[in-house]
């Protein structure tokens, strides 16, 4: 690891301040993944900016007839948090899909959406790397890419986003709140997290010298409390990253459907939404026929590469059956892994 | 070089005022400055849990948290689990059903399945086994290491329910 210094803020202006003032400066909070970038050298930040004795970011309060969750907030205490499994299962069900007991206790909400790619090329500072090394090249195209995107990427970048909570975030259309210098912002989480283009440096719509303080989960959400479900596909039952994931929410209305929001984790550089496929399941009947025609939207344009071919069957496959446990509310266990 | 930071914790109920360098883990803080080898460092990066311990209760990675963030934290490590020369519960179970074969994953394992008993989610074995799915056991202990947690369970009073068919 490099060698840094340490800044421990006690308030979010001095952290907001002090990463303005250091442009090599970074924010730490639960460390799982920044820390472990440091110990491949692929972060190497001068300053460390600890934000974790900051108060009032490590709550869950009531806000406009939904939830806000502060930055700090443990992806654990989020889980388990008797409002967000009321009122907002699919959430808590994402994020329980999703690494282990040690790590959900110290990764943080605001850390989860900074998180980087898990592809390996990344993580190796031995090979060229486009989001590492802007313009060395990216050797998953034509390398290893069993993980990697099928929906969304170019030929500069083809890494997926590595986080289930924010499939779940996405699904409910939460908005992730920043403050930075010129004050505070909010940015809908579809505009959060972004496509590589030919900038796959840049993960996200949050400025370099902007943190984030909050999530709000929107009340409107709280309408697929009943018939929604997180449906996670990976190597082996536990602790990997998706293949593929399916966030459903889903209103129902008898046999049919009023409302549906799908979001899809593992196969792109963001969590994956189509609008188009969202309304074509409105009012119709929750059937098969409607769940297909559904996925084929989601999945108009997928490309696949010499390993991540698979996923566009496994992803047409995961939609249907992730659309059928919501409409019938029976939730994918993250437990009993057995799909039903 | 940038400065060593004064940290003030606690580590297994002793009050420790520590130098420490930003870029030392809790774990090499642990085995290399204070010399609690207990804890084991498998991967060193939170991959295989050989280094779990208790942060203020909470089962974390020690390989990933930084020690100088650990100011006014009360650790608990392996070492610290016995209490007046009597083995914690957890670590006479795993002794009693030969819970390990090699032992390097042990005491994160223990740290572990404590944490587990004490968050209370756990009533199946499928649940023991997702819950400890953050420790590895190379040699392969796992049906002994979830005999061993179900014991601990049941001398709590908790019944094991059957797992969904």
């Amino acid at each position: 690891m490099n060698r840094f210094s340490y800044t421990r803020a006690a308030s979010l202006d001095e952290a907001v301040r002090a990463l303005a003032a250091d442009a090599a400066a970074k924010i730490v909070a639960g460390g799982t993944n920044l820390v472990d970038l440091m110990k491949y050298n692929v972060e190497r930040p001068a300053r460390l900016i600890d934000v974790t004795r900051i108060t009032g970011l490590d709550r869950i309060e009531e806000s406009d007839g939904g939830l806000r969750i502060g930055a700090l907030v443990p992806n654990t205490n989020v889980a388990y948090d008797a409002r967000v499994e009321e009122r907002y299962p699919l959430l808590a069900s994402a994020i329980l899909a999703g690494a282990t007991p040690q790590l959900r206790n110290a990764a943080t909400t605001g850390g989860n959406l900074n998180q980087r790619t898990r592809c390996y090329y990344f993580y190796d500072t031995e090979t060229p790397c486009n989001k590492r090394e802007p313009g060395t090249g990216c050797p998953a195209v034509s390398g290893v890419n069993r993980i990697h995107a099928i929906l969304g990427a170019s030929e500069h970048c083809i890494a997926t986003h590595p986080s289930d909570m924010c499939v779940a975030l996405a699904a409910l259309e939460a908005t992730v709140h920043v403050a930075g210098p010129g004050g505070a912002r909010a940015i809908p989480m579809a505009e959060y997290h972004r496509l590589p283009g030919d900038r796959p440096e840049i993960d996200t719509t949050l400025k370099r010298d902007e943190i984030v303080t909050a999530v709000a989960l929107p009340a409107e959400a709280q309408a697929f409390r009943t018939n929604y479900t997180y449906l996670k596909l990976r190597d082996r039952l536990s602790y990997a990253f998706a293949l593929v994931s399916v966030a459903v929410g889903l209103e129902m209305d008898g046999g049919s459907i009023r409302r549906a929001r799908i979001a899809l984790g593992g196969v792109a550089h963001k969590p994956w939404r189509r609008t188009d496929a969202e309304e074509r399941l409105a009012g119709k009947a929750a059937d098969r026929q409607a769940f297909a025609a559904a996925a084929d939207l989601l999945l108009e344009g997928a490309k696949g590469y010499e390993h991540n071919e698979f996923k566009i069957d496994l992803a047409r496959r995961a939609i249907v059956r992730a659309l059928g446990q919501a409409a019938a509310g029976t939730p994918q266990s993250q437990v009993d892994k057995r799909i039903r | 070089m940038p400065d060593e930071v004064s940290v003030s914790l606690t580590i297994n109920g002793r009050a420790r005022r520590l130098d420490i360098a930003p870029w030392t883990s809790l774990l090499d803080l642990l085995r290399l400055q204070l010399d609690l080898t207990g804890t084991k460092k498998g991967c060193d990066h939170g991959q295989c849990g050989a280094c779990t311990v208790l942060i203020d209760g909470r089962r974390m990675n020690s390989c990933l948290q930084l020690a100088v963030m650990q100011e006014g934290r009360e650790i608990t490590t392996i070492e610290g689990l016995a209490e007046g020369g009597r083995l914690h519960a957890m670590q006479a179970a795993f002794i009693e059903r030969d819970a390990f074969q090699c032992g390097y994953c042990t005491p994160g394992q223990i740290l572990s399945a404590v944490a587990l008993i004490e968050e209370g989610r756990a009533h199946t074995r499928d649940e023991i086994r997702e819950y400890m799915s953050g420790n590895l056991c190379r040699c392969g202990a796992y049906p002994n290491i979830v005999d061993a947690v179900v014991d601990v369970l049941a001398a709590g009073g908790v019944t094991m329910k059957e797992a969904a068919a």
